[in-house]
């Protein structure tokens, strides 16, 4: 496929890996935030080619992995309600709520639909009048802006029974929050590809200016990110940390203004509850007030029990950066892909996952 | 979940575009990138285009990349 295989040549990536080993001399920590990102590193295996000074962290880019339970149980309340159909992205399917999981309550009786793409959603809302369709909005800045245009297309076209439960989530306040926490020191980071295609590079620069940590933003194949892993070597044996594009073919300084445009109509700014981080201030985003007949948190009127965790699962941890899978007494013997226990084993982008799926921990 | 995956648009049609990629056609919502034109490359992602594809920059990024791996010293030129 174009734009893909070209960047998958692995000679060129041999003769990469040796620039970088020989450009790095000081010891470093670099974090990849996205979770398409942790899983080209562990596909191709990266981290076991780079050169020793180099330490590679994941972060909390995964949208299924970070949302909090208390939000999850009121999706799979909602598919408990009669005539309404729960349409979600196929990953949240098995992720086991508090009590439940969308899965389950679909095995009782729920309707839940898996779609590929929010348009699906409000198709379905426009051929099935008499129920109520709610379109689970799970995802960053790269989702957001599909689910904002098909609630524009409902108003334009008045489709009165799709709804939107929005669950979306900013990066730039989490990798902040993350830095505030002070729990991880970090050098680089691999800034998320597709989220800047859509929000650009410029709302990194706080990284830079503030933090002194080098950004580069990275595609997805394996030429891609050993680019952005030189990139950030050479930033940071400079001293001089700031944000450069590796991916330059995707994304823009300015981002897609567009859609920047379209995220901004429909949703505003709210806090946001993630999964072993807590609640971290603008980072979320909530229905205006001009679409809240959209907005099935405020349409329908769901309770839910207090949440709980799985029980030993470290999923919160991981996300965070201070744990690796390998730390979680579960991870293998008890939780495994067919059998996940928490959501960063269920989601095909979660660490659990990429470990159990890629190797790394095969020994344990 | 931030996957978005190449696809080459075939034809436009308002808001919506008939796109290919690997062997499958798809209808997609160009919403997000109403400028985009028959022939164009943009980042599918849940069935709408996020972005297009820069052509000039992929073409330039990879000959860079040569340059890199053969040990010259900037990505910047
Ligand atoms: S291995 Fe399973 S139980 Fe352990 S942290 Fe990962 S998802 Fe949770």
């Amino acid at each position: 496929m174009r734009f893909v295989d070209e960047y998958r040549n692995s000679e060129l990536g041999k003769r990469l890996v040796d620039r970088i080993h020989r450009r790095s001399k000081k010891p470093i920590r670099l974090m990849e935030f996205c979770g398409g990102h942790t899983v080209t590193i562990f596909k191709h295996g990266i981290r076991q080619l780079l050169p020793s000074t180099i330490e590679m962290l994941s972060g909390p880019g995964c949208p299924v992995c970070v949302t909090a339970n208390a939000d999850l149980d009121r999706a799979i309340a909602l598919a408990r309600f009669p005539d309404v159909v729960v349409a979600t992205f196929g990953d949240m399917l098995k992720v086991p709520g508090s009590y439940s999981s969308l899965q389950e309550v679909r095995a009782e009786g729920g309707d839940v639909r898996i779609v590929y793409s929010a348009l699906d959603a409000l198709d379905m809302a426009r051929r099935n009048p008499d129920k109520s369709v709610v379109m689970l909005g799970i995802g960053f800045e790269t989702t957001a802006p599909t689910i904002a245009a098909s609630v524009l297309e409902a108003s334009r076209e008045d489709v009165s029974n799709y709804y939107v439960l929005s669950m979306h989530k900013l990066c730039p306040p989490v990798i902040k929050a993350l830095l505030d926490s002070g729990e991880v020191r970090l050098d680089g980071l691999v800034c998320p590809g597709h989220v800047s295609a859509v929000i650009g590079s410029r709302p990194y620069d706080f990284l830079a200016r503030d933090y002194g940590i080098a950004c580069v933003v990275s595609g997805f194949e394996p030429l891609d990110v050993l680019q952005c892993i030189d990139m950030l070597v050479a930033q940071i044996e400079a001293g001089k940390p700031s944000v450069e594009i590796a991916y330059r073919r995707g994304v823009r300084p300015e981002g897609n203004v567009r859609a920047l445009e379209t995220m901004g109509m429909v949703f505003e700014n709210c806090e946001a509850n993630w999964r072993g981080i807590g609640v971290v201030p603008e980072s979320g985003m909530r229905l205006r007030e001009e679409y809240r007949r959209f907005d099935a948190e405020s349409v329908f009127e769901v309770e839910v029990s207090l949440p709980r965790e799985p029980e030993g699962c470290i999923c919160g941890d991981i996300l965070r950066g201070v744990k690796t899978p390998l730390d979680c007494k579960l991870f293998r013997r008890v939780c495994n892909p067919e059998n996940p226990v928490g959501p960063c084993m269920v989601s095909s982008e979660g660490s659990c996952s990429a470990y159990y799926l890629y190797g790394e921990g095969l020994a344990d | 979940m931030c996957l978005a995956i190449p696809a080459m648009v075939k034809s436009v049609d308002g808001l919506s575009a008939e796109v290919e990629f690997g062997e499958v056609s798809r209808r997609i919502s160009i919403w997000l990138t109403p400028d985009v034109k028959p022939g164009d490359y943009v980042l599918l992602h849940t069935g709408y285009a996020i972005n297009v594809i820069d052509e000039a920059e992929a073409i330039k990024t990879l000959s860079l990349l040569e340059e890199a791996a053969d040990g010259l010293d900037s990505w910047n030129g």
